[in-house]
């Protein structure tokens, strides 16, 4: 019975959820772009007038802006050659008939369910500690001095730290991907005269990369605002400061409200940007 | 060229014995056909031969070469599948072209071998398109494309038609067996549709629950099968298969009588009846006859049309010399 009475009715009840959503997004949205283009320094002086595109021109010209996006490239596209590389590895291992299967998967997929912080903690604290760290055992072990992972190779074991949390869902995905590949395409294959890695080259890969395609899109999303790893690890040292972490240091650290807000709209442009392909191709999926 | 034998092969998966031990020469150039209910071990043993699956035991040998331990892609054998199994993301030139690629033939020869398949299954106008732009029919025939390709000892047909519609399968039988005809390959087919073993084989094999039933002719099948078993499957509509004291006039446990060997009347016979749902196919009216005291409800050929109705009273009288006899054990008295 759709008639207006209970399309209304409906109407009506959606719309708590609406206003919550709407005004949770629209409410720090707006007052970013009103501060992005105001100069505002709450401990010096507050609020001192509009001043155009002053902001965001600094924002760009700022000699730590650069760094921050190649830093940033560097972990995302890190992460991404990892995860996908990696998860397209295990989601085959992971499909194979083994015993304990269920268990091993169960396991596997664990990591996703860890707090960023926690796992960042774990991490810089257990393995990557330079006197107790697992990792430092395991160098004097071999009779080599112990790495300071996160100075000495900060970028790295960031990368590390987040592909480890990423991994699982990149698995996830491509695993059930993988299941859904005809055996008798495989079977074809193997009849036609195609090896073990023509098979996987010719027949698996094409059958996954939109899986693929999809991994990349809403980990590149995500990836380009991590933080809490960072903050609890390098706190931007070492040139792990990202665009997410450089905002982050504009708005508290330096108590310019005004400029990160110019480098939250960029970040917003970039996000946005990843957004509008991922939807086109879940869109396509879907319609498929 | 294309001889195909099997010396007590046998499978099992795990406890289960899939295929007792089984002798099976197939000649070359002879169309095959495996058939049998589903579940009858018709697709493993095609599957065995392809090398897809290994034999527990036994000896597959193509040209008098062993080939039981040989991988699939250098049996030169040649497969379709039920699913077509088509490259989604290829092609119908690529999907045609992969054997060949695979074997890393010179790509002048690959395209000539392509065009010369597409030519022969009128696939000439869609080699660019995507196997997702094509129909059931379509697909089948590239499927068939990149087995002929290969230029194989024997081809292999799994179930190839179940997933095209009535008409449509019709069509692919002909063309299948127009395509041996000229080829004059070695071709085995496994399907469960008794009509299309009839119509397109030289030798039928009969299986059940992986033992060979028996292997014959179409019509040697048809005139003398070997057990009820082989009666009641071929021939369609079924055999009437009559056992009591109906049997034991003829000195038999069952005896059986094709529908098109009775005679129906309205005024006398030997069986009397009453007449149930009649299916009229134009050139033959399928009449069942319930009540006649024989066990089961009798299925009657009849030419054209006829005028019982549902409810009517209809004597039958089979043709004596037409009635198959069998013993207790199923099997046939000769």
């Amino acid at each position: 019975m759709a008639t207006q009475h209970s399309r209304s009715a409906a109407r009506l009840m959606m719309a708590p959820a609406v206003i919550l959503l709407l005004g949770w997004m629209l409410v720090p949205l707006t007052m970013t772009l009103i501060f992005s283009f105001k100069k505002y320094l709450p401990l010096r002086g507050g609020d001192l007038g509009w001043v155009g595109f002053e902001n965001y021109a600094r924002f760009v010209s700022s000699s730590a802006f650069w760094p921050a996006v190649s830093a940033t490239l560097i972990i995302v596209g890190g992460v991404l050659v990892i995860t996908l590389v990696f998860g397209v590895l295990l989601a085959i291992l992971l499909d194979q008939p083994m015993w304990g299967q269920g268990i091993v998967r169960i396991l596997v997929i664990a990591p996703f369910f860890v707090m960023p912080t926690v796992s960042a903690l774990v991490w810089k604290n257990i393995f990557m500690d330079p006197v107790n760290g697992l990792f430092a055992h395991l160098w004097k072990f071999f009779g080599a001095e112990p790495l300071e992972w996160l100075s000495q190779a900060s970028l790295q074991s960031i990368i590390l730290i987040v592909s480890w949390q990423w991994l699982p869902f990149a698995t996830l995905i491509l695993l059930t991907a993988i299941q859904s590949l005809d055996s008798e395409q495989l079977e074809a294959a193997e009849m036609d005269g195609a090896p073990v890695l023509k098979r996987f080259w010719f027949i698996v890969l094409p059958h996954l990369s939109r899986a693929m395609t999809v991994v990349l899109l809403i980990q590149t999303i995500f990836l380009l605002g991590i933080f809490a790893e960072i903050f609890v690890t390098t706190q931007g040292a070492f040139g792990t400061r990202t665009l997410t972490y450089l905002i982050y240091q504009r708005v508290l650290e330096s108590q310019n409200v005004g400029l990160g807000s110019a480098g939250g709209v960029y970040a917003i442009i970039l996000a946005n940007i990843v957004a509008i392909f991922l939807m086109r191709i879940v869109g396509k999926n879907l319609d498929a | 060229m294309g001889r195909i034998t099997l010396d007590k092969v046998t499978k099992r998966f795990g406890d289960v014995e899939v295929i007792p031990p089984l002798d099976l020469t197939i000649d070359d150039g002879e169309f095959t056909v495996f058939v049998g209910p589903s579940g009858c071990g018709k697709s493993t043993l095609l599957r065995l031969i392809a090398g897809l699956e290994d034999v527990s035991s036994g000896q597959i040998r193509i040209d008098r070469e062993d080939a039981t331990n040989v991988p699939p892609a250098k049996r030169g054998l040649a497969m379709v599948f039920q699913s077509y199994a088509l490259y989604p993301h290829m092609s119908v030139r690529k999907n045609i072209a992969f054997p060949l690629r695979m074997a890393k033939m010179d790509q002048a020869e690959i395209n000539k071998r392509v065009e010369g398949a597409a030519a022969v299954l009128n696939l000439t106008d869609y080699l660019d398109r995507r196997p997702g732009q094509l129909s059931g029919g379509q697909r089948q025939r590239v499927a068939i494309g990149r087995a002929i390709v290969r230029e194989p000892a024997a081809f292999l047909f799994d179930e190839p038609l179940s997933n095209l519609d009535a008409a449509l399968r019709v069509g692919m039988r002909l063309e299948i067996s127009e395509l041996h005809k000229r080829l004059e390959t070695t071709m085995i087919y496994v399907t469960h549709d008794q009509v299309e073993a009839m119509t397109m084989a030289d030798k039928i094999v009969v299986l059940r629950k992986g033992n060979i039933e028996q292997v014959g002719s179409p019509l040697e099948l048809y005139q003398t099968p070997r057990n009820t078993f082989v009666a009641g499957f071929i021939g369609s509509p079924k055999m009437n298969l009559i056992e009591g004291p109906e049997a034991a006039k003829y000195d038999a446990h069952t005896i059986g009588i094709r529908p098109e060997h009775i005679k129906a009347s309205a005024e006398a016979g030997a069986w009397e009846g009453r007449v149930g749902v009649s299916e009229h196919l134009g050139s033959d009216t399928f009449l069942h006859i319930h009540d006649t005291g024989l066990g089961e409800a009798i299925t009657v050929r009849m030419n054209g049309e006829v005028d019982f109705k549902y409810g009517d009273r209809i004597f039958l009288t089979p043709r004596a010399d037409v009635i198959h006899r069998f013993d207790d054990q199923g099997l046939r008295i000769a």
